[in-house]
Order: structure tokens, then sequence, then C-alpha cells
């Protein structure tokens, strides 16, 4: 299985989540936000946490505009696996790929934390070796991860079964709690919390792998 | 500007800080932010709206208005 981890100016979380492919077995090619094809091939493209172009005007809405993520829109609608986590999930909502958009934190404090998500839908390929309800252990680490969408999207993303994690106590303000919601067809995940910081005991949760085995798995499988 | 509707939690900061230092008649605060751009001569309105609906603007939660001087 081919992924391809996007880097853009001000990404910290690329080489976390190649490293994170790479444990269950993907080949990872790093690609760089100016080039204007994903690697032939390529799977699920992973966009990484980060401060692309320092956050400014909105966070995410400079990097929607590149390149590359033009090409991720192709990817998409192929029918392409995208994974956006933090600064990945923001570009995802700037570039309409996902619905809604991420703002401020309610109490306006950057937050870096362990935060406790529940499992809503084991319908992904990113969820699919957790089970519904289950609580899993994640870090967050951001300053603008307050999901906003009008009522409509909301239930709409409810009624369709989208919201694949949301946060046990509200960290952020997000609306029902979102932590993290999957596209229409079901291949595009955004989440604010990071599962490829906790892949490792040393990392003090490993609650984070699943997804990545997950990931893997339809491939295994068939 | 923020929708109304959208919650604007630094507008509610301002608010509690003029409200802490006196000025206790201020009932909300919305925070909106301006953007100047120099363009070139012959730039129409209609291409500076393009440019707010392509980049400077989210319409999830924000409007804006074009001030051309």
């Amino acid at each position: 299985m081919k992924a391809a981890v996007v880097v853009f100016p001000g990404s910290n979380c690329d080489r976390d989540l190649t490293v994170a492919f790479e444990s269950v077995g993907c080949t990872v090619h790093r690609v760089w936000h100016k080039d204007t094809e994903l690697p032939p091939g390529t799977d699920v493209v992973g966009i990484p946490g980060g401060f692309s172009f320092g956050d400014y005007l909105r966070c995410g809405a400079i990097a929607a505009q590149s390149t590359i993520c033009r090409a991720i829109q192709r990817h998409a609608e192929r029918g392409g696996y995208v994974l956006g986590i933090c600064n990945g999930f923001q570009i995802l909502t700037e570039s309409g790929l996902l619905p809604g958009v991420l703002l401020r934190n309610i109490r306006l404090k950057y937050i870096c934390k362990r935060v406790t998500l529940r499992v809503n839908s084991r319908n992904s390929i990113y969820t699919d070796r957790y089970s519904v309800g289950e609580e899993i252990d994640i870090p967050i680490a951001h300053h603008d991860g307050n999901y906003f969408a009008d009522l409509e999207t909301i239930s709409r993303l409810q009624g369709e079964d989208r919201i694949v994690f949301e946060y046990i106590e509200n960290p952020n303000g997000s609306c029902a709690n979102i932590a993290g919601i999957v596209s229409s067809n079901r291949r595009i995940l955004g989440m604010m919390p990071h599962p490829e910081r906790a892949i490792d005991s040393i990392h003090g949760s490993i609650d984070g792998r699943r997804m990545f085995q997950s990931i893997i798995g339809i491939y295994v499988a068939v | 500007m923020l929708k109304p509707g959208v919650l604007d939690p630094q507008g509610e900061a301002i608010c509690h800080s003029l409200d802490a230092i006196g000025f206790d008649d201020v009932t909300s605060v919305r925070q909106g932010k301006v953007i100047e751009l120099d363009v070139a001569e012959g730039t129409t309105r209609e291409r500076v709206r393009d440019m707010c609906d392509t980049l400077l603007v989210n319409s999830i939660i924000e409007t804006y208005t074009i001030d051309m001087e």
C-alpha cells in the first residue's frame, strides 16, 4: 500500500505521520506543496498537523490553494483515500473536501493534552479495527479545533453516521462534541486529535495504532 | 465579519475585558478583520469579489463588504 504525506512550510507532524504509516508496512512518499501530482499509485494521502503558512489568514486557507491540494482534490474525485489530522483537518475543510470549519478554541487557549474519544462508527477504513462505543485516549494539540457547521450540516453528519469520533469531555467548544468526521463516501477522514502520536507504548497510549492497522487492513483482507 | 450565530469567543473576551476596566455599558462585542489590497488600475469590484470568494473569506462563517477608493 502506498501513502503520500504532504509537507507544507510549517508542517510539523509529517515525520510522525510517515513513521505511523511505515509502522504498518506502508510505502511512504513525502510530497512538497508545490508538487503538481501525487506519486503514481498513491492509495492514501496523509495531510499532517502543523501550522502551514503560519496559520495566516485562516488555518489551512492558504495551503488549500496549493498545487498539491488540487492534486488531492483529483485523487478524492477518483475515490481516493485522504486522512487529514489537526492542520490537515483544517486544510480539508478549507478546500471543501469536508464540510464545516475549525474555529478558535472556545476558551481561546492552545490545548495540548491527552483526551478521551468515543468511536461512533466502524464504517470507514480508518475505524474498522475499533468497536462502536469504545473509548480511546489520543492527544490533541491545537488552538483552532472548535468544529462549527450549521445545524442542517450537523444533523446530516449525525444522520449519515459520519461523526466517527467525538470527545467525551468537549475541550474546545466543538459542535456536537465533534472530534472527527468522514466524507459522504467515507473515504476522507478529518480529525483534530493526533492518532500518529499514540502508536507506541513510549507515547503513553497505543490507541491510535489500530487506525493505521485498519487502513492497511483493507488491503491485506482483499 | 463573523456571521450572526457563529460563536465569537474573542469578541466575548474583549467584552469581558472592557467590562472589567469599567466600560460596563458594552453588552456584546463581535470582532472582524480588515484586509487592505493595493490593486492595479482598472481592477473591478467583481474581480475583488472573486478574490474574496476564492481565498479571503470563508463563507461558512464570514460575511464581507468591499469598499473601493
